[in-house]
């Protein structure tokens, strides 16, 4: 049984109640009792609160990352449900959503439920997660949805690895509609891709590294949109990276096709120059591309186009990076930087602080169909505290998740969680 | 010089003028008699090719053996690597032997940087994926100023298969900072986004060799058949295959070079390999003082 708590004097913003003001919030029982503001008078405290002073800080509900990989199981050595979930609560988060590119897949509701059962027993917050589209993410039939929707799961992804048969994608975006849940594409055309290791361009060209073009994520989600519009099925399309795609995501909107987006902290906040120096920190997937695509998917952000902020949060031992460009995984640790860098569309005029929470918060929680990312009373007591004017410097050594793969090292960034709660539970 | 050879990209113009005013010195060494010099002697350098390669190693070995250092062989199919050692670890234990340089050639680009982050040792790259072979640009640079006197000004056509290639790639890096004019030329598929470079494209051979001063060519790897990048060897020699008469459109003094080894019929003709401008075989003379300059200045010795 969890203490009561009071959280004083905090700038409460909370984009699902449309609350942006001075305030307090009572937690009694695990759960949001009450949000008011300063001026409202106290109700009688029980004696047993805990009180945290918030002045000069914000609360924000608790962010929900719906992309992370905690690679459990089968590779432990990269991250564990343990690790992911105590970074994704030093990073702010307190709902993820594992995808399922794990050894074995998560493909069948055992899994599913070995992932629950391990997050229950050694989590540090909620998980939510993502089943495979088809067995073995081989992109051939289709996997047990229905089992797995049973079992926890919230969506469903081959994330990591396109389904490649575009009528394999028509029949899982038909078949999901039964339990109203988002099919999630990683939209890359293997063939175009063609084995390359970074945005295709002069800088491909300079590194003598074999380029991945951006139309090799476009063709994906232009068909990805017109079997969404085909079939009426839920399209989210993950992890959006170039100017293209930001346009047909746009167009396939104003079409009224069912279709919504999420892009990651590093495609508004770097360019594939970080890739320079054969830097394998800077290699993920989709690449790291141009200025003109990193102004494109602020825009797209801007504009209500690219619903979510999510953190692909893809960690890999520090061996793995030790290696060959060529050789080394792609993948980018991005739980404990999310909150900071997406700040930044905040200081840059990109987003306002309302917008910017309501994409890491509350819509990404419309979209999986859960409850969370919301202060509304009668809700789990999952919230945030951020020290917005503290700066801190990314330092990888001081990760808390095993994955040490960070192209930000060194970088300055403001907004850090001060105090992060789960379900009442205080993480400091 | 800096410590490392790692590429083109990291030179300056005057320590490429400075390999190649030493280079000259060498290849007098090279004329004498007894064509070996103690400047190295008592360093340790190992070759370490990841590649399967004959020339450049057998080019880097007689250098260094000219030079009078210690040269230790290490490829791929005798050493730890194939059972299953990180590079990262295979280069650690080379640096734990003492070497004082590593003559690397890899698959991967960026791998001579990595290493030369990671060690003491002088790191000099011998071809990296499809990076620079900045080694081969340097002696192609002394094989040109040996005939044109120059390279400023030159109209240099290289022609081929530049998106894979490495030495195409040392050689726009090296000839732009002498303001050479460089044209590619090769089908649309093998060209790679070099704008940067202020090259000018060509898919119409005949177009491209006008005028020009070289004709670089490159060998097309047979690797890259069956995947479309060109439908078939014949047709690849129809349109991009240098001939007589295609080389009749170029200067007449022009120099054929082509840093081997050559596809004859696919994408040279040996009446072409072989004419009176062909410079192939004083590339070869040449790379070795090309490489014992190479050598001799990353030690920081001074001209002799």
């Amino acid at each position: 049984m969890s203490k009561d708590i009071l959280i004083k004097d905090g700038h409460i913003v909370d984009p699902s109640q449309d609350i942006d003001y001075v305030g307090d919030i009572l937690i009694a029982d695990g759960k949001i009792k009450e949000t008011r503001t300063q001026n409202s008078k106290p109700r009688a405290q029980n004696s047993g609160l805990e009180t945290i002073d918030a002045g000069g800080m914000f609360v924000f509900p608790g962010l929900v990352d719906m992309h992370t990989h905690l690679r459990e199981p089968g590779f432990e050595h990269k991250e564990t449900i343990r690790t992911g979930t105590l970074a994704a609560v030093h990073g702010g988060f307190t709902s993820v959503c594992p995808m399922p590119n794990t050894s074995p897949v998560n493909d069948n509701p055992t899994v599913t439920a070995f992932i629950i059962k391990k997050s229950l027993d050694e989590g540090f917050c909620h998980v939510y997660p993502i089943g495979a589209i088809t067995k073995g993410q081989r992109g051939e039939e289709i996997a047990e949805m229905g089992l797995m929707y049973e079992a926890g799961c919230v969506a469903f992804s081959d994330d990591g690895r396109p389904v490649m048969s575009s009528i394999i994608m028509r029949r899982a975006l038909e078949y999901s509609k039964r339990f109203n849940v988002p099919v999630i594409s990683h939209c890359e055309d293997l063939p175009l891709a063609d084995g390359g290791v970074m945005n295709e361009g002069g800088l491909s060209a300079m590194l003598g590294l074999k380029g991945i073009p951006s139309a090799a994520e476009e063709v994906m989600v232009a068909r990805d949109i017109l079997l969404a519009e085909l079939t009426g099925g839920r399209l989210h399309i993950a992890h959006v990276s170039t100017q293209g795609s930001v346009r047909l995501i746009r167009q396939a909107k104003e079409r009224g096709i069912p279709v919504t987006a999420e892009t990651c902290p590093h495609y508004f906040s770097i360019t594939e120059d970080a890739v320079k120096g054969y830097n394998t920190n800077a290699k993920v997937n989709p690449p790291l591309r141009t200025q003109r695509d990193v102004e494109a998917v602020r825009e797209g952000l801007k504009d209500g186009t690219i619903d979510v902020i999510a953190t692909d949060h893809a960690p890999h031992h520090l061996d793995e990076k030790l290696l060959e460009f060529d050789k080394a995984p792609s993948g980018i640790s991005g739980l404990e930087t999310a909150l900071g860098l997406s700040l930044n569309l905040v200081g840059s005029g990109t987003l306002s602080l309302k917008q910017l929470i309501g994409k890491m918060t509350i819509v990404p929680a419309r979209i999986l169909n859960v409850d969370r990312g919301t202060l509304k009373p009668g809700s789990d007591a999952d919230l945030v505290i951020v020290d917005m004017g503290k700066e801190f410097r990314v330092d990888a050594k001081r990760f808390v998740s095993l994955g040490r793969n960070t192209p930000f090292e060194g970088m300055s960034l403001k907004g850090m969680p001060v105090v992060t709660i789960v379900k009442g539970k205080i993480h400091r | 010089m800096p410590k490392d050879l790692v590429g083109i990209k990291e030179l300056s113009k005057r320590d490429i003028g400075q390999v190649l005013d030493t280079a000259s010195s060498f290849k007098d060494v090279l004329r004498r008699d007894i064509k070996k010099v103690p400047a190295l002697r008592g360093k340790t350098v190992v070759n370490l090719f990841f590649e399967p390669s004959t020339r450049t190693k057998t080019s880097f070995e007689l250098a260094e053996k000219r030079l009078s250092t210690d040269v230790l062989n290490f490829s791929v199919p005798t050493s730890s690597v194939v059972k299953g050692e990180s590079l990262f670890d295979t280069i650690k234990t080379i640096e734990a032997y003492g070497v004082d340089f590593i003559v690397i050639r890899h698959a991967s680009s960026g791998v001579p940087h990595f290493i030369a982050e990671n060690v003491n040792a002088s790191v000099i790259n011998a071809g990296d994926g499809t990076n620079e072979h900045p080694t081969q640009a340097l002696l192609d640079a002394f094989s040109i100023i040996e005939k044109k006197g120059t390279l400023e000004g030159l109209n240099v056509a290289i022609v081929g298969d530049i998106a894979h290639s490495r030495v195409a790639k040392s050689n726009i890096y090296l000839l732009s900072k002498f303001n050479a004019r460089i044209r590619l030329i090769g089908p649309p598929t093998l060209i790679p986004c070099m704008e940067d470079y202020g090259v000018e494209v060509f898919y119409d051979m005949d177009e491209g060799l006008r005028g020009a001063d070289i004709v670089m060519m490159l060998r097309i790897q047979m690797e890259r058949q069956g995947r479309s990048f060109f439908p078939s060897t014949q047709e690849y020699f129809k349109y991009w295959g240098l001939d007589m008469k295609r080389l009749g459109l170029a200067r007449k003094d022009a120099l054929v070079m082509h840093p081997g080894p050559m596809n004859r019929g696919i994408e040279i003709s040996s009446q072409a390999a072989d004419s009176p401008q062909s410079v192939i075989l004083d590339q070869v003379t040449n790379g070795i003082a090309v490489r014992m300059a190479v050598m001799y200045l990353l030690t920081g010795g001074e001209k002799q």
